[in-house]
């Protein structure tokens, strides 16, 4: 085991768990904080299941921000959609057909999956390379951007970047990287190869976990809970009162 | 005309560049301490007053979800930057909706987050747009925030439904607490407290107004309508913006609502109690104001004992009146089960359309042809009827049964995506007239269009503060003021009124 190894061990650790517990309470904070009134951007759906189908349509279609500006909707998207295919294709190097997740294997081992997560690589790239153009050239963009805004864009495209780099170009020891990850994870820790690509690539996907729940990558988990999204357009129908509210009406009752 | 430039209206609409600090001397009269008070708030800015902000974000942030979960989840996209009237007509690139959220989102980055906390012991608080709050800060969320209307076009468009309008709320409540308030809305909601309505008539005064009405309808039509006020046992209690008592063209909607219960044979009568629809306490944002101007209303339908409530024409109303007196004055279980509480007039017009109950010579309004301009908060945050949509239908569907010639404004100008009349969530006000005139420039474009286009004459709306800001700024780029009508004003001029007992 060399000490670059066991770093990178730590590291996954460290940024898995702030990940994780960094997002569980985030989620818990905004599913604890009351929404006061009934607030949803109308028209809107009437009944429970008319909300879950609208929250669908933001989420796999982004279907407010196609209404918003296509070029920002079609990069976006393009880079999200990428997104996914790469992680369904990442999947083979921490699931292996005996492990308590088999059911994945199927998936992970189906000839189409690989291949759109490795030519996804390249939409991916393409999408954010638009939002940076975007970001650059639309004065109104550049107007509201912070340099952690660039910066995040950055590092996606690092990583993306390297990743393409390791599928096309200069292929890294995926066997090894594969008994690394599942040393990670069966408490067995095995040696990473030594590739620039792959330690590079491997260290920013860390420092994206650790940034994640601290970040406008909130936006993930924001979007459910968004009351102008989430809500059904029912309040004649039904009385929607929060806690609080509802503590300043008995407070006044019994004054 | 005018000591500012009036926007030039263009053919195509185009996005204009960004101007920054086009609109940075933009402020309203701030209000003194004798309007500060009835409300709850200090009369002026309070000692400590930085700490004070931070404690009330503090505050609002684990009351309001949408606070909290819209100030974490812009991931400065764009996609608002060109939605805002008042960025499209001041091309001030703090009114991009955006950029008007970040004022108090720096802030709240600075104090409420870890990266804002670590960049600012960095040194380097820019690094993640975040920056201390001081009195720089304060005069711009002064000015800023009160150049949004709360209309929340912007919501639509935002792929995480990111309300400015939310945040400018809780700016303006912020704002408040610290005792920076605006004197225009919050000398209104004293007015409500002390007298009754916005516009500050006491009893006697209605009272005359309303009799005045009825002389003046009789006089025209040889029949007698009645204007009921007070009327204890009455079924239907009709709670109107108070422009409705006396401005043009407010007062012929509220003709129209009268001769529309009167052909409907219905019992009804208004509140000098609760003689306003309008609601300014959510323009300030604060749920203990609103709750209290909401509460008028219960207090009206109890002792006058109704059994229904109906809103005039009143955009801000109608959204605090469809989605929020539930639960600032409700339960409404002792009124009658079988209508919605509350209802619109255009709803209760509408019905009884239906129902066939109402005769219309649609040819008296053939001198007029007529465009309907959908105000923000009916649009965007209520609802009308039983179906989603029913907002953009119904008032149409009444405007059509009354008249003959009717054309819609270009359809990205309309409906879910309408543009604000420029003078909504309270900043009705001559001290803001620049504003108002550059936020009207995207609804006067439009109209301009079908004016040329199909020979469109007039403008209907639904909404006090949308007639009051049309009538005073579209003069501004070419239009007459009576070219803005309410929806009942075509209604009461195409209803055939029979004579009842």
């Amino acid at each position: 085991m060399t000490a670059l190894s066991i770093f990178f061990a730590l590291l996954f650790y460290a940024a898995t768990a702030i990940f994780v517990v960094g997002l569980v309470r985030k989620i818990m904070q905004y599913s604890r904080t009351p929404a006061p009134l009934k607030i949803p951007t109308t028209p809107a759906p009437v009944t429970q299941t008319g909300v879950v189908l609208r929250m669908a349509r933001e989420v796999v279609l982004f279907a407010s921000l196609f209404k918003a500006s296509k070029w920002t909707w079609l990069f976006g998207w393009m880079f999200h959609i990428a997104l996914l295919l790469a992680f369904f294709r990442h999947l083979r190097y921490v699931i292996s057909p005996d492990s308590m997740f088999y059911v994945f294997w199927p998936l992970i081992n189906n000839n189409l999956v690989q291949a759109f997560g490795q030519y996804g690589a390249y939409a991916m790239l393409i999408g954010l390379l638009g939002l940076f153009g975007r970001r650059i050239f639309v004065d109104r963009v550049r107007y509201i951007s912070a340099p952690s805004d660039y910066l995040m864009l950055i590092l996606i495209l690092a990583i993306a970047g390297t990743g393409t780099l390791m599928s096309f170009v200069a292929h890294t020891d995926i066997v090894q990287l594969k008994a690394f990850m599942l040393g990670l994870i069966y408490l067995d820790w095995q040696p990473l190869p030594t590739d620039g690509l792959l330690i590079t690539h491997l260290a920013l996907v860390a420092l994206l976990m650790i940034i994640f729940p601290i970040s406008k990558l909130l936006h993930a988990p924001g979007v459910f809970f968004s009351p102008t999204r989430n809500q059904v357009d029912n309040p004649r129908e039904k009385r929607h009162i929060s806690a609080w509210g509802k503590a300043i009406d008995d407070a006044e009752a019994n004054a | 005309m005018a000591d500012f430039e009036v926007p030039e209206l263009k053919e195509i609409p185009v996005v204009p560049p960004i101007k920054e600090g086009a609109m940075a001397h933009s402020q309203p009269y701030i209000a003194k301490e004798q309007f500060q008070e009835p409300l709850g708030f200090p009369g002026e800015l309070v000692e400590n007053w930085e700490e004070k902000v931070y404690d009330k974000m503090d505050d609002l942030r684990q009351r309001y979800r949408s606070f909290q979960v819209y100030l974490d989840s812009c991931v400065k996209c764009g996609a608002c930057t060109d939605k805002c009237h008042y960025y499209l007509g001041t091309s001030d690139p703090k009114n991009m909706p955006v950029a008007r959220q970040d004022l108090l989102r720096k802030v709240y980055r600075g104090k409420f987050t870890f990266a804002g906390k670590f960049w600012t012991k960095l040194g380097m608080p820019w690094m993640v747009g975040a920056q201390e709050m001081d009195k720089g800060v304060l005069d711009e969320w002064y000015s800023y925030f009160h150049q949004c209307s709360q209309c929340r076009r912007c919501s639509v468009y935002c792929p995480y439904g990111i309300d400015t309008a939310e945040i400018s709320m809780a700016a303006r409540e912020i704002m408040d607490s610290v005792g920076v308030g605006m004197k225009y809305t919050n000398e209104i909601i004293g007015k409500v407290y002390k007298i009754g309505n916005n516009l500050g008539l006491p009893q006697p005064a209605l009272v005359d107004t309303l009799e005045g009405l009825e002389e003046e309808v009789e006089e025209d039509t040889g029949v007698a309508v009645k204007f009921p006020l007070d009327v204890k046992g009455a079924d239907i209690l009709l709670v109107t913006p108070s422009a409705d008592f006396f401005a043009e063209p407010h007062v012929d909607g509220l003709i129209g609502y009268a001769k529309v219960f009167h052909e409907a044979g219905a019992s009804w009568t208004m509140s000098s109690h609760a003689s306003e629809a309008g609601n300014f306490g959510m323009f300030i944002g604060s749920y203990e104001n609103m709750r209290k101007v909401a509460r008028r209303i219960r207090t009206a339908a109890i002792d006058l004992g109704v059994k229904r409530i109906v809103f005039g024409e009143c955009g801000h109303a109608w959204r605090v009146a469809y989605s929020f007196l539930n639960t600032l004055a409700g339960p409404w279980d002792f009124l009658d089960p079988n209508y919605p509480v509350p209802q619109h007039i255009c709803e209760y017009t509408h019905d009884l359309i239906q129902q066939d109950k109402l005769t219309f010579d649609k040819s008296a309004n053939d001198w007029r042809v007529m465009t309907y301009h959908d105000s923000c908060n009916v649009a965007r945050a209520s609802r009308m009827g039983e179906k989603p949509g029913g907002q953009f239908t119904i008032p149409r569907e009444v405007i059509k049964a009354c008249c003959n010639n009717f054309h819609d404004m270009p359809a990205e100008t309309i409906g879910e995506a309408t543009f604000c009349c420029g003078g909504g969530g309270g900043i009705l006000t001559d001290d803001l007239i620049e504003l108002r005139v550059k936020g009207a420039m995207p609804r006067a474009e439009a109209l301009k269009s079908v004016v040329e286009e199909q020979g469109v004459t007039h403008m209907a709306a639904i909404c006090a503060i949308c007639k009051s800001q049309f009538t005073k700024v579209l003069p501004y780029y070419g239009f007459t003021m009576d070219q803005i009508v309410s929806v009942h004003q075509l209604v009461s001029d195409a209803i055939v009124l029979t004579k009842k007992d």
